[in-house]
């Protein structure tokens, strides 16, 4: 027998369960939604996917290389290529290859590393960069093709899908349109009715993602499924999702009941836009979410309330980035005053008197 | 009374593979060949170490006192068995650091022979305070790790009038089975060892709380109890660590015993079953506890099992006995896998704290490829402390140990929880006994040097006096001087006489 053995302290023991078996069981979670995506949108939108994909990994590795700390299995450790993947489900499915460029380049560089790289950033990097390029190039992240599966006649082949992503959508007629949300929000100013702008609208098409949107975000149904095994594999908790889907039902439902004319459905919000993308892959994000379940509740509602107000008020017809963004910003605030007690301690942290019976 | 049979919410903890089942189903081997040397550790338990009586030559007989209690907290140390004190020295002790502590080393001569010691048919008969010196005088400490004197703890129950005896068998560490093995062949022996602790404390309620993953125990506890009202029998759920005795007190109270207390203070005192089984014999027969039952297991054992040995036993002999893989053996602990210590070597004794001896194989461990904290947060769901790992870990990274200390350093029960979750293989609980040791040090260090300056001022303000009381001498002498030179002068004056005499009389006085 070996004279010594390495010493070390407990536990000896542990999981197996490990960062990028996280990651992975996260993107194992998104894969029928952005199948999906892939599959309605066709080719171009598969061609922004890899180099969305491809340029968030050359960033981690620039960046690794860069901070020395450039190892095999920190770059394939499932984070900047989860980042990615998040950040091409929510662009516009045909939008030029250097949006997903510049978007992976603001995540991974801008969103992540200046921080300090994993684990350290304050924002969400997928929602960082997202929010960035909306701001930045309006046009191209406003521009929603229609539904057009691979393999059909109508759409574009592989040849075509290259023009697209390369060169852009102006010497094409593409069939392009509205979201569901922008359309609303456009009749809106015109002082229409919900009544008269809904008349096209299918609950149900929508919410199996058969509707204009971002690349991964229009199928309701699969990104839920997806989130709720998440949550059954333990891997995300319900705190969150469950407290910013209540929140949103609840305030729209409030004034739906008060006003049906101008105020959008709780159902078709919870249908529309990033809301359940959002809900169950990005508000969950651990590093940049309280830690303790009712933080995780506060956080959840704070990202629903926002959501909500910036819909219904704001200038932005999707509001889900810009929540994200600021309930991230909040996350330290609710870290500070939301803590766990300590065991035969009081919230304030003295010892706990004890009651003569 | 009744509130304590409403399952409450347990807070944190885990759930790792129990590795139980290679010993759990083995009989208690109970002819583990007698070692040829015991090294036995005047230090067994919490407090001062024992005194040592015998002079090294002494023939002794099995279960002689070799070493006396010192002081309020403390225990003695018995002979395991019979035969000639070689040493009274240092030897490496059984701990992570292996440095030297005083040990009795004892050659046995193989015949094992008991010391004579009176038996008492009907402990009941005797006082509670006898049975109390009795149990102190047997040596025996908490049996489930924290080797804390039984003697203090029942005078402690006894004093708080407390109302609610708790036997912990939830015996929740991965691997460990010498409990459940205990209860399941020893039944009878701890329900009775309870009883005397009952007795001894002047209560009226024990409940032996086991988890549910030792259904035979269960059963066999439970026939064993049925004829006393006063002892209930009850499952609890498999949860690591129900076995901190607060995690368990607020379990079947749902009472938390406040920080800086003790649990007599909220009315529970909580012993160990082996604790029971040792009382029983110490009352009942006499025998000081001189042996314990250990689980020698992990994937590196090809025979594991549980073994009664006297203590001073070394590991060494123990894994020849269980045949070890020797290449086999990544890691040697004492104790369970969560809250053990890993040993250097395995020249080392089993001590009454020994509840087990692991040879765990490199895929048993953890990975400890460590990658950076992605605030997942389950550190802070598993902590049963309600602490928050991550944060003080960062902390201790930082060097801010203050602000650890803060949020809760000192709180932290050393489960082991937080670093078996940990996605990041962050080695946390290294951290905050790291830490804790380095708090106190400097604690110490802050202390050393508060009394050294106030040694020096001290010392100054001695010297500053010395020298006040030289310069007023001076200043009389001067006087005088000038006096006796102007009565020179001036011819005799009885008023200046009187003076000078006055001065000299003062002068006098000051030294």
């Amino acid at each position: 027998m070996k004279t010594s053995f390495k010493l070390s302290s407990g536990a000896h023991i542990g999981t197996r369960i490990t960062v990028s078996h996280i990651m992975w069981q996260v993107m194992l979670a998104l894969t029928p939604a952005t199948v999906l995506g892939l599959y309605l949108f066709g080719w171009p939108a598969i061609n922004l996917f890899v180099i969305t994909v491809l340029s968030a990994l050359f960033f981690e590795a620039l960046c690794l290389k860069l901070a020395g700390r450039f190892a095999r299995s920190v770059l394939l450790d499932g984070s900047a290529l989860l980042t990615g993947w998040l950040l091409a489900m929510t662009l516009p499915p045909w939008s030029p290859w250097w949006i997903g460029v510049v978007g992976s380049g603001l995540a991974i560089i801008l969103g992540k590393h200046v921080y300090g790289g994993l684990g350290q950033n304050l924002f969400n990097p997928a929602m960082l960069a997202r929010v960035a390029l909306l701001i930045s190039f309006p046009i191209e992240m406003t521009t929603w093709v229609n539904v057009s599966p691979l393999f059909f006649t109508e759409s574009p082949g592989i040849v075509t899908s290259w023009q697209i992503t390369f060169g852009g959508l102006e010497h094409l007629d593409a069939v392009t349109g509205a979201t569901t949300l922008g359309f609303i929000k456009t009749e809106f100013s015109q002082n229409h009715l919900l009544s008269d702008i809904l008349t096209e609208y299918s609950g149900f098409l929508n919410f199996i993602g058969w509707t204009r949107g971002s690349l991964g975000e229009t199928s309701s149904l699969l990104l839920a499924l997806g989130g709720v095994w998440l949550i059954r594999q333990g891997i995300i908790q319900w705190h969150i999702p469950a407290a910013l889907l209540l929140s949103v039902t609840l305030l729209s439902s409030i004034f739906h009941l008060l006003d049906n004319q101008h105020y959008v459905s709780p159902l078709l919000h919870l249908n529309s836009g990033a809301i359940v993308c959002v809900a169950f892959f990005i508000a969950t994000d651990y590093v940049t979410s309280p830690n303790t379940p009712t933080g995780c509740l506060v956080f959840g509602a704070g990202c629903g309330l926002l959501i909500f107000v910036i819909r219904t008020w704001g200038a932005y017809p999707e509001g889900a980035g810009f929540a994200i963004l600021l309930m991230n910003a909040a996350t330290p605030l609710i870290d500070t005053y939301i803590k766990p007690r300590i065991y035969g301690r009081d919230h304030k942290g003295k010892p706990i008197e004890i009651l003569k019976s | 009374m009744l509130s304590f049979f409403n399952p409450l919410r347990i807070r944190g903890g885990v759930h790792p593979e129990a590795h139980k089942t290679a010993t759990a189903n083995l009989p208690i081997v109970t002819d583990f060949p007698l070692p040829k040397k015991l090294y036995i550790p005047l230090q067994q338990h919490v407090g001062k170490p024992a005194e040592p009586l015998i002079r090294v030559g002494d023939k002794v007989l099995k279960g002689q006192l070799l070493a006396y209690s010192q002081g309020m907290i403390s225990a003695p140390v018995h002979a395991p068995s019979s035969g000639t004190i070689l040493d009274v020295n240092d030897y490496p002790a059984p701990h992570p650091s292996a440095l030297p502590i005083r040990m009795i080393v004892l050659e046995t001569d193989g015949q094992d022979t008991w010391m004579l010691a009176p038996t008492v048919n009907d402990p009941f008969q005797l006082t509670p305070e006898d049975i109390s010196l009795r149990v102190g005088a047997a040596g025996i400490v908490g049996l489930g790790g924290a080797t804390f004197p039984t003697a203090v703890k029942l005078n402690m129950g006894r004093e708080a009038h407390i109302d609610l005896l708790i036997i912990n068998g939830s015996e929740c560490e991965p691997y460990l089975s010498c409990d459940d093995r205990q209860m399941q062949e020893r039944a009878e022996h701890i329900i009775d060892g309870v009883r005397i602790m009952l007795h001894s404390m002047t209560t009226t309620n024990a409940v032996v709380a086991i988890e549910d993953n030792k259904p035979l125990a269960f059963l066999a506890m439970q026939k064993a109890a049925q004829s006393f009202a006063a002892i209930t029998v009850m499952q609890i759920p498999t949860r690591y660590p129900m076995g901190w005795d607060r995690q368990l007190i607020k379990y079947l109270t749902g009472k938390e015993v406040p920080v800086g207390s003790r649990s007599s203070e909220i009315g529970v005192t909580i012993h160990n079953v082996s604790t029971a089984l040792a009382v029983h014999k110490a009352i009942r027969y006499g025998q000081p506890l001189v042996s314990r039952v250990v689980t020698v297991s992990g994937g590196a054992i090809l025979r594991p099992l549980n073994i009664e040995v006297p203590l001073g036993t070394l590991i060494a002999e123990l894994f020849t006995f269980c045949e070890v893989k020797t290449d086999a053996v990544a890691r040697i602990i004492m104790g369970g896998p969560m809250m053990g210590d890993a040993l250097p070597h395995v020249n080392l004794p089993t001590v009454k704290a020994t509840s087990g001896v692991l040879a765990l194989t490199q895929s048993e461990l953890k990975n400890t490829e460590e990658h950076p904290c992605i605030r997942c947060a389950s550190c802070i769901s598993v902590c049963p402390a309600g602490l928050r790992p991550l944060d003080m870990a960062n902390n201790i990274r930082m060097n801010q140990l203050d602000a650890a200390v803060d949020i809760g350093l000192k709180d932290c029960i050393s489960c082991g929880c937080c670093s078996y979750i940990c996605p990041s293989n962050i080695p946390l609980v290294q951290y905050f006994k790291y830490a804790a040791g380095e708090v106190a040090a400097r604690q110490q260090a802050q202390h050393k040097s508060e009394q050294t300056k106030r040694l020096i001022d001290a010392r100054a303000a001695r010297f500053k006096r010395i020298a006040d009381q030289q310069a007023a001498e001076e200043q009389v002498r001067l006087a005088a001087k000038a006096a006796r030179s102007h009565q020179l002068t001036t011819d005799s004056d009885t008023s200046t006489i009187l003076g000078s005499r006055l001065a000299q009389q003062s002068e006098v006085d000051a030294h």
